[in-house]
């Protein structure tokens, strides 16, 4: 019972922060409403006992990229231009795209069934054969890094590629340019 | 920089723990939540802290852009350098087994070694961001 109250109240403050992050047009506001935003969905990990995904979350949503969205924020300004067109179009294509998939998550599976195909398939065996094949505690350590290595491998790739792309659009030294430069000189 | 002596002094404190507690998550992720990671993200935070209490300016010289550069190349190279390791001790790619007599030790050695190479990349890359878009606006 107490749990139902909890997730409605996080769930309602999601929805609250989301809604506020869309109607306010100061963007040092934004950025810390998507950060609290970040910090409601890593509770919800928490209560989903997602504890390590929670942990990303809260490392990642709410700490560097609120820290990247701050930093964009003193180079482009803090103030958001009032938008011209109507948003209706784009409104109607939201609305469709979330009951088509509200629609969608009607087949899925319920929350915790045990009998889901995500829990029939490899998962028995790993919560099984991980201590002693491994023989570390954390189920989910040993999945990343030991029977799902090329994908943990291919993440951090991506990861490098993200780090060398900025790089190289970016750069780490100033280059210096003849004339006057200012933050909105490049558009 | 900022002029402000509450903030700054709280930063010293405070930072030290923010890469002790990354160290941490580094090294006990086998045991308790975290990996990484988040042991990446939170020591790169430690950093980013200290390069927007005492400028980019500072950061750069406490770790220098080419550092990092090196770093972002050394953690991959590592998670990818252990799978070569498994493959000249006669196993398949990855199969931390074969990196010491006993499968056991050989699988927490493996998956130390690439949960490090993880965190190294990570906080070079989250660092090198910060500092890319930071650094813009200097003077």
């Amino acid at each position: 019972m107490l749990i139902e109250v909890i997730n409605i109240v996080l769930l309602a403050l999601l929805a609250v922060t989301a809604i506020a992050a869309v109607r306010l047009h100061d963007l040092f506001a934004v950025a810390m409403m998507f950060g609290i935003y970040s910090l409601l969905a890593a509770v919800m990990f928490v209560l989903l006992d997602a504890v390590d995904v929670a942990f990303t979350e809260a490392a990642v949503g709410m700490g560097i990229s609120t820290v990247l969205m701050l930093g964009t924020i003193g180079l482009v300004g803090r103030h958001e231009r009032a938008s011209a067109h109507r948003s209706l179009l784009p409104l109607a294509v939201v609305v469709a795209t979330g009951v088509a998939l509200i629609y969608g998550t009607l087949d899925m599976p319920f929350f915790g069934d045990p009998d889901a195909p995500v829990h029939q398939h490899v998962a028995p065996f790993y919560i099984s054969e991980s201590p002693s094949q491994t023989g570390v505690p954390n189920v989910v350590t040993s999945i990343l890094a030991s029977y799902r290595g090329y994908d943990t491998l291919g993440e951090l790739a991506v990861i490098f590629t993200a780090g060398v792309g900025v790089l190289g659009l970016l750069g780490l030294r100033r280059r210096k340019r003849p004339g006057k430069e200012g933050p909105h000189d490049d558009r | 920089m900022i002029d402000n002596p509450v903030l700054r002094i709280i930063a010293k404190i405070i930072i030290p723990m923010i890469l002790l507690f990354a160290l941490y998550v580094q090294f006990h992720g086998d045991y308790g939540p975290g990996g990484g990671f988040q042991a990446g993200v939170i020591f790169a935070a430690g950093f980013i802290l200290y390069g927007l209490v005492f400028g980019t300016e500072a950061l750069r010289s406490a770790i220098p852009p080419g550092v990092l550069r090196l770093l972002i190349a050394v953690g991959l190279l590592l998670f990818a350098g252990v799978g070569v390791v498994t493959m000249l001790a006669g196993s398949d790619y990855l199969a931390y087994n074969a990196l010491a007599q006993d499968p056991l030790a050989g699988q927490h050695l493996g998956i130390l070694a690439v949960e490090f190479g993880v965190g190294i990349t990570v906080s070079a890359v989250m660092i090198t961001i910060f500092l890319a878009f930071a650094g813009r606006n200097d003077p």
